[in-house]
């Protein structure tokens, strides 16, 4: 990404003074405490939350029930409810995201895209429990009067649209979620479609193709898997998102049936019951959860990274 | 690498190009795209503002010197949020007092003394430490600050929200410093200066506007978290003044227990906070983000 | 609107003269005789027996557990406050479940439940500990629901069934039959629970167990439960927040009646073991409450109260305790706690009525008093 050698002061003076020593020393040591941090984040959901993997197995995964007066717990209510919200906001999020990421490096001029990149920019500057407290006195009313009530209205014998409409719910995640992820998916794939090189657009001009078939023909192939990769960051951040969802996703623990059903997220289950949950099986059972998340999370970052690095670093060329 | 795609692609095109009809169809698609594209960003504009004026407007209206001076009443009746207020302005800079050095010695390391593997792995990890889900940093500090000690404190707060911000402030400082030309090292070195002073004086000055950037945006989003916060400094109807060991209260935490009371003013109360955290965040964030914007537009 | 503002006006009052009874109290320079408690009309725990003082010395107490009783909490520890200026007690409710979790990893210097621990509780207490069970007040479990002028009357298998989610219109044949003229209307009834482990579903569940063999076989009865249908909320306020306004219409949830009168929200009438519809009042508490006295746990571990005998007796009744250790560490802590709680057993009891709790009956009172001598720090009695 950077062209300079990673080890700029490294070879100079090696160990030669004292005050250099600790100096280098002590940078080294902060340095590998955030790694650290980092393995001792998992590894304590690992170790307290063993205890649930270990005494229901595969189950605790596939479990359909989290029953606390049995002490039975199963978290796929809470996978479910995680992927769910998080592919809705996608559907929503991912077209119109893609869409303003192109205005904005493609078609619109620059007096006009770099302000509007900055307030889009600001978008994911707002606190999640600001949108959580929007997404309770106005999102969910106004969802629940407009395009719940007449979903459920004329598609509600279809099984996913039907009511009753509460506002909260699976629904109403979604969308708040789409509006919170839009941001990231916007900025990265605005910066990658910017990083094509201009030799391709000419090209295509050359042989009178209009802005759009530009667009289509030579920007995005090009970007393709960049352009993944932001969508899947923009995936991974809905996945861990925490008091928005909580406060709009109706904190049921079973498996929805319908998108207007209320739901739980992995988040939220441990938001609103980590608390209060008994010591023993069930705060393991938590953490457990929590390692779960980790996963998830993780798998999807490091692979968006990947894939936004190779579009990046290769179409970008230096 | 361009050759064999933008070859066959050409050919492709050049095909479509001819015929006439096809030619009117093809503008109307170009229009009816691009008008789509304007649509689209519109509509990421739009909850920016629906969150905006919301907040603004009910907060403006829930907005006293009762909200700003006092602690929390019983039931709801009158008192503001002087225990949030005076707790966020406590924890977030703890928090930044530790994650400002730890990120900028971090970033120190990366850029100028890790070998390239060395350099790699804390990379690596401060970008996954930023997509983990906050709420995970609140388990594994009340796992380590909280249990051992026996008490929901503000101090754990802080670590929770220092840990968040460590690894912004540690990717920054890596950035910016690799910006620095590296005459300006060897020159100093050159002279005699010894690596700490080169560093200390003549490497993190030049990228000191950048390096602040970070830190000011990891404050703001610091400033922004509840999740972290719930297992860790809990909230607290008290004003606590410099009481580390004892749960505090914050903005966010404020809002999100504030939201869900069925008193009308309890509910007024979050929206005026909110309205406050919006504001000051927002600040923040226009404020560092203005510096570049007005780069990029000048430039 | 304005009976929402003349109810808190109404609190508010109250809560002055809670204020004022505390200044008042504190005035009269009498360390040895029991203070406004006579006065106010709540027998002592002895006559001309000591009355615990607080340290000297500044103390924060912490606590947190059950919200069923935070605006009583509230108005208790801005009025201890007045009275004794070096002790803050700082309360949050988080749940039930979170007051038993917090007192078990000794994160707070008390916790608070609607629910007695249970055995798998006290079992995960750590080892040699004793944890003491203090009652202050009780309450009512009630029904609370939105829809705009109906005068609800309900049974318990069809409580159960709505909860179930086998009942899911207001028009539903079972609830018209218990409502004969009321106009019920065709709307989707919208469920709300509690998301958190809570005293308050506890006491609920636990009716639910007793009134519906489904129920019983299909969820039973805790602090926290795998509801079959409905909207999770966070606390009993949670709850009042979810059941209220324009929004929520067709809704319906449990509360502890308190945050049904402060809230503004209608309660249905349950039917009781007598056969009468009665609506959740601190009378209908009281006589559920005294019916129970003699069968009153040694250990103060007492289930809610379920289906009291009485005409006047409201169904859905509970105890809520604190939680604290036998055996204090920090003896200005210890002190102000049993401080605390002493105060809240005589003076604090004035309180609760208008707030919509009952005070405890005279017996459970005076030994729940006498529990306060058991604390020790280092082995010595806090409170000899």
């Amino acid at each position: 990404m950077t062209a300079f050698s990673p080890s700029r002061l490294a070879r100079r003076g090696s160990g030669s003074r004292l005050p250099d020593r600790l100096f280098r020393g002590s940078s080294r040591v902060l340095a590998w405490a955030l790694v650290v941090s980092l393995i001792g984040l998992g590894a304590m959901l690992l170790v307290n939350g063993w205890g649930a993997f270990a005494t229901f197995g595969p189950a605790f995964v596939i479990g359909t029930d989290w029953d606390p007066v049995k002490n039975i717990y199963g978290a796929l209510p809470f996978i479910v409810g995680t992927l769910l919200s998080s592919a809705i906001a996608l559907v929503i999020a991912a077209p119109i995201g893609l869409l303003t990421a192109i205005f904005l490096a493609e078609l619109a001029p620059r007096r006009v895209a770099i302000p509007l990149t900055f307030t889009i920019e600001l978008l994911a500057a707002i606190p999640s429990v600001v949108f959580g407290l929007w997404g309770v006195f106005v999102l969910s009313p106004f969802l629940q009067s407009t395009i719940e009530a007449w979903a459920v209205d004329t598609l509600g014998w279809i099984p996913i649209f039907a009511g009753p409409p509460f506002g909260v719910g699976l629904f109403a995640a979604g969308v708040i979620l789409s509006i919170m992820i839009l941001p990231t998916i916007v900025s990265i794939a605005r910066e990658v479609i910017g990083s094509i090189p201009n030799s391709q657009r000419e090209a295509m001009y050359a042989l009178g193709a209009t802005r759009w078939e530009v667009v289509t023909r030579a920007v995005l192939p090009a970007a393709r898997s960049g352009i993944a990769g932001a969508i899947i960051l923009g995936f991974g951040r809905a996945l861990g998102e925490t008091m928005a969802v909580t406060m709009v996703i109706g904190n049921a623990q079973s498996i929805p049936q319908s998108l207007f059903d209320q739901a739980q997220t992995i988040a939220s289950q441990i938001a609103t019951t980590f608390n209060e949950a008994q010591v023993g099986i069930q705060t393991s059972s938590l953490i457990a959860l929590g390692l779960v998340l980790l996963v998830i999370t993780l798998g999807l970052n490091v692979g968006a990274r990947v894939l936004v690095g190779r579009t990046v670093t290769g179409a970008g060329g230096r | 690498m361009t050759t064999p795609m933008a070859a066959s692609t050409e050919a492709a095109t050049r095909a479509r190009l001819t015929g006439r009809r096809t030619a009117s169809r093809r503008a109307v698609t170009d229009r009816l795209m691009r008008t789509l594209a304007l649509v689209a960003t519109l509509l990421c504009v739009l909850p920016l503002g629906a969150v905006l004026i919301f907040v603004t407007i009910n907060g403006i209206g829930a907005l006293n010197i009762d909200l700003l001076t006092k602690a929390p009443r019983a039931l709801g009746n009158g008192g503001g949020a002087l225990n949030a207020i005076a707790g966020t302005l406590q924890m977030v800079p703890l928090a930044a007092l530790i994650a400002v050095p730890v990120g900028v010695a971090g970033g120190v390391y990366v850029s100028e003394f890790a070998g390239a593997r060395a350099g790699r792995v804390v990379r690596f990890a401060a970008d996954v430490l930023v997509g983990v889900p906050s709420i995970l940093i609140g388990l594994f500090v009340f796992t380590f600050l909280v249990l051992p000690f026996k008490q929901f404190n503000a101090f754990a707060g802080s670590v929770s929200l220092a840990l968040i911000m460590v690894p912004v402030i540690l990717r920054t400082t890596e950035e910016m410093l690799g910006l620095v030309p590296r005459s300006l090292r060897e020159g100093a070195l050159a002279l005699g200066i010894p690596v700490w002073r080169t560093v200390l004086s003549v490497v993190i000055p030049t990228g000191l506007g950048g390096i602040l950037t970070g830190v000011m945006l990891a404050v703001a989003r610091a400033m922004g978290e509840t999740a972290p916060l719930l297992f860790t400094a809990l909230g607290s109807r008290l004003v606590n003044v410099g009481d580390f060991g004892r749960p505090m209260d914050a903005l966010p935490l404020f809002i999100y227990m504030n939201a869900r009371q069925p008193y009308e003013a309890q509910n007024q109360q979050a929206w005026g906070a909110a309205f406050l955290l919006m504001l000051i965040v927002l600040i923040i964030n226009v404020a560092v983000r203005a510096r570049t914007w007005g780069r990029q537009i000048g430039g | 609107m304005t009976v929402i503002s003349t109810k808190r006006i109404g609190v508010l009052a109250l809560a002055a003269a809670v204020l004022a009874g505390a200044c008042s109290s504190a005035a009269t320079p009498a360390p040895t005789t029991a203070p406004s408690a006579a006065a106010s009309g709540v027998a002592s725990a002895a006559p001309g027996a000591s009355v615990p003082l607080p340290p000297s010395a500044n103390v924060t107490l912490t606590g947190t557990g059950a919200t069923f009783p935070v605006p009583l909490y509230d108005v208790w520890n801005d009025a201890f406050n007045f009275k004794y200026k070096t002790v803050q007690v700082d309360y949050k409710g988080i749940g039930s479940g979170g007051g038993i979790k917090a007192i078990t990893e000794q994160t707070v210097d008390y916790g608070a439940s609607d629910a007695a621990l249970t055995e798998a509780a006290i079992a995960a207490l750590p080892a040699g500990s004793k944890v003491l069970h203090i009652p202050t007040v009780l309450g009512a479990v009630v029904v609370i629901y939105n829809v705009a002028g109906l005068d609800l009357n309900l049974d318990g298998t069809t409580v159960a069934n709505i909860f179930l989610g086998k009942i899911t219109k207001w028009n539903d044949p079972a609830i018209v039959a218990l409502n004969s003229g009321a106009t019920l209307p065709d709307l989707a009834i919208k469920v709300v629970h509690r998301s958190d482990g809570s005293g308050t579903t506890n006491a609920f569940t636990t009716y639910l167990d007793t009134v519906s063999p489904d129920w019983k076989s299909q969820v039973g009865k805790g602090t926290d439960v795998k509801w079959p249908t409905g909207i999770g909320a966070a606390g009993n306020d949670g709850v009042a927040g979810g059941v209220k306004g324009d929004a929520n219409k067709g809704a319906i949830g449990y509360v502890e009646l308190n945050y049904a009168t402060t809230a503004k929200l209608t309660s249905a009438k349950i039917k009781n073991a007598a056969g009468k519809f009665v609506a959740g009042s601190t009378a209908g508490v009281t006589a559920a409450a005294e019916g129970a006295v003699a069968s009153f746990p040694a250990d103060f571990r007492q289930a809610p109260i379920i289906n009291g005998a009485g005409d006047a007796t409201y169904p859905v009744a509970a105890y809520t305790y604190l939680l604290v250790y036998q055996a204090q560490k920090d003896a200005n802590k210890a002190q102000a706690l049993v401080a605390y709680i002493y105060w809240g057993l005589t003076d604090g009891q004035t309180t609760t009525g208008g707030l919509g709790y009952a005070r405890l009956p005279e017996p459970i009172r005076v030994k729940a008093l006498q529990q306060l001598h058991l604390i020790t720090v280092n082995g010595t009695a806090v409170w000899p």
